[in-house]
């Protein structure tokens, strides 16, 4: 097979792990840190997508409609904080599967009812629209490079902030113990309340970044939902760095599985699941 | 907690079990299929109640095993005449079991919060398997013309184009499951899940093996809603990827929970109350145009509220109202 067809291939399956990194970190951190799981994870991405093909009709940009909706996704995850999970914490996984589940109806059907159930495409931003030539006739868009270098910095400021500040200190610190931190005069609630609404923030930008690529259609949240679990389980529940490098393999083997094996490339994905799982149950780098 | 064995619940039970045998002497088509499909639902919810209530096995990916159910009678159906039922039934049931043993290998062995992603997970396999590819016409979903029969030495007994007849096997079916579980809850098998429930460590050092008892746990899960899936097919003759899809996963939760964990009987007051209120929050002269084309989100708030609000499900209540149980949420694990 022709070399730089398979190196797009490669810039491509990066490009996926990394937005699927996103994703996915959002979802490990609200598990590792607050113990809740969260199915309507990916809700949020749809809505942050539907939110950017809205805001760029409205705006003219896709830039303009992420600097618009990031405030807003934050604002929403926080309110959804305040109002549901913060009754989840102390309760049962069951329990929270079924109120997530709950929400998922909610968010899904108000979709259908402000946006209807027709797929859209989002545009591109025009200084961003074009590609670099690498053959005769193949090209690599420059909006997924875009993509890559972004998440690529958002993962480098999110290791930052978890390990080197006051505030990842006292987010690992949570996460090791609750009532301890919450003696010390850390005000828990508050502390939760944040880092629900980044979650959901990284959730929705990432729905955002992949409008232009994936274009906006109904059962997008679902899909990511799924494949964000199996970067969680592969890379170990609340390991941001398992996260990393499971979103990545996860995006190659996505993206090569459907060059070769077209049919069966969601199949080899959950085969890696299995794999690491017979290996290692508790994931990459899980703990018990 | 055996909730099945509290009089209140065997009454409600009773009641619920005649109301269903009843609807063929009064009720047209609409009547019946909802109420057969009940049934169905009923059986698929004891599936999952097996693990969740008594194995503490939170599942995510049961409609899988379903789905492969309804598929069974796919393939195990000649095109133009009638199927065997016991072919087909015993065939679902088998291919039930051995998915559930299969993907059992691997996820028995995560617990918790893995547990339930990881089901998920492998039952979103199966659903890309028989949607993305060309198996029994893919995403399109695929028709039985000629639905199964039971024919003893040339003499038709049962025959599932007839939908009393259908009704009525599937009536049995609930009822000998019920007593089924009944028995395998109560023999020491079930006393030893009921254990690895509670402390998998103390009964590793009484000897017991918790890997092997989940996994046949899960294996039997898997038949059952294998059985499911076909009676349910065989309702509309008609199979789907859908069929195994996460949404049917979560409603048999929102049901097994709604009805009661660990009762058994609640899997029946579960399957009849969501299934009831579907079909009353899709009904345009009752709730409106709006809500019956939307009515997901009133479904959404209900489970919402259900969560927030109502613990230990209908056969909780249930056994509250009988006053044994005080104010302890009976039901719940």
């Amino acid at each position: 097979m022709d070399p730089v067809f398979l190196a797009i291939q490669l810039l491509n399956g990066i490009q996926q792990g990394l937005l699927l990194f996103l994703i996915a970190s959002g979802l490990t951190l609200i598990f590792g840190v607050m113990g809740v799981i969260n199915l309507a994870h990916g809700a949020f991405y749809m809505l942050g997508a539907y939110a950017a093909f809205s805001l760029t009709e409205m705006t003219g940009d896709l830039l303009l409609a992420i600097l618009l909706g990031i405030p807003l996704a934050l604002a929403l995850g926080w309110v959804f904080e305040r109002v549901f999970f913060r009754w989840l914490y102390e309760r049962e996984h069951l329990e929270q599967v079924l109120l997530t589940y709950g929400l998922i109806l909610i968010i899904d059907e108000s979709r259908s009812v402000i946006w209807g159930n027709d797929p859209h495409g989002v545009p591109v931003p025009d200084w961003l629209d074009f590609s670099i030539p690498l053959t005769e006739t193949l090209s690599y868009p420059v909006y997924r490079l875009a993509v890559s270098v972004v998440c690529l910095a958002l993962a480098g400021a999110m290791a930052y902030v978890l390990g080197r500040t006051r505030l990842g200190m006292r987010i690992r610190a949570g996460e090791a113990d609750r009532e301890t931190v919450a003696a010390l005069g850390v005000d828990i609630g508050t502390l939760y309340a944040v880092l629900f609404a980044a979650g959901i923030g990284l959730a929705a930008f990432g729905g955002m970044l992949a409008a232009p690529i994936e274009s906006v259609f109904p059962g997008m949240g679902e899909q990511v939902l799924i494949i964000s679990f199996v970067v969680v389980v592969i890379g170990g529940i609340g390991s941001v760095k398992g996260a990393f490098l499971a979103a990545l393999a996860i995006g190659l083997v996505d993206v090569f599985g459907q060059v070769f094996l077209p049919q069966f490339a969601s199949v080899v994905v959950y085969g890696l699941m299995a794999a690491v799982l017979i290996w290692r149950p508790a994931g990459l780098f899980g703990r018990g | 907690m055996r909730l099945i064995s509290h009089p209140a619940v065997l009454l409600t039970l009773t009641a619920v079990l005649l109301a269903c045998a009843s609807v063929p002497f009064w009720g047209g088509t609409y009547e019946l299929k909802v109420a057969t499909r009940i049934l169905c639902f009923a059986l698929f919810v004891l599936s999952i109640d097996l693990l969740i209530g008594f194995g503490g096995m939170v599942t995510f990916g049961q409609a899988a095993f379903f789905g492969l159910g309804a598929y069974a009678l796919f393939f195990l159906s000649p095109e133009y005449e009638a199927g065997s039922i016991l072919v087909a039934g015993l065939g679902a049931m088998a291919l039930g079991a051995l998915a559930a043993l299969l993907t059992g290998l691997v996820v028995v062995r995560t617990k918790g919060v893995y547990f339930i992603m990881v089901t998920l997970a492998f039952a979103q396999m199966g659903f890309a398997l028989f949607h993305d590819t060309d198996i029994a016409n893919g995403s399109d979903g695929a028709f039985v013309f000629v639905k199964p029969a039971l024919t003893v030495a040339g003499v038709t007994l049962i025959d599932f184009e007839s939908r009393t007849d259908l009704h009525f096997t599937v009536l049995a079916v609930v009822v000998i499951a019920l007593a089924k579980l009944v028995v395998l809850i109560r023999s020491p098998f079930g006393e030893a899940l009921q254990g690895v429930k509670t402390d998998d460590r103390r009964m590793r050092a009484l000897g017991y093996n918790p890997y092997l008892i989940r996994l046949a746990a899960f294996t039997m899960a898997g038949a059952l809603a294998g059985l499911a899936g076909f009676l349910f097919a065989s309702i509309d003759g008609y199979v789907s990827p859908e069929l195994l899809g996460w949404q049917l996963s979560g409603q048999g939760i929102v049901m097994a929970v709604l009805g009661g964990l660990g009762s058994l009987g609640g899997a029946v007051f579960g399957a009849a109350s969501l299934v009831l209120l579907e079909e009353v929050l899709k009904d345009q002269s009752l709730v409106g145009g709006f809500i019956a084309e939307h009515w997901h989100i009133p479904l959404g708030l209900i489970i919402v509220g259900i969560v927030l609000a109502f613990r230990g499900g209908i056969a909780g209540a249930l056994s509250r109202l009988g006053g044994t149980l005080g104010g302890m949420g009976g039901g719940r694990p």
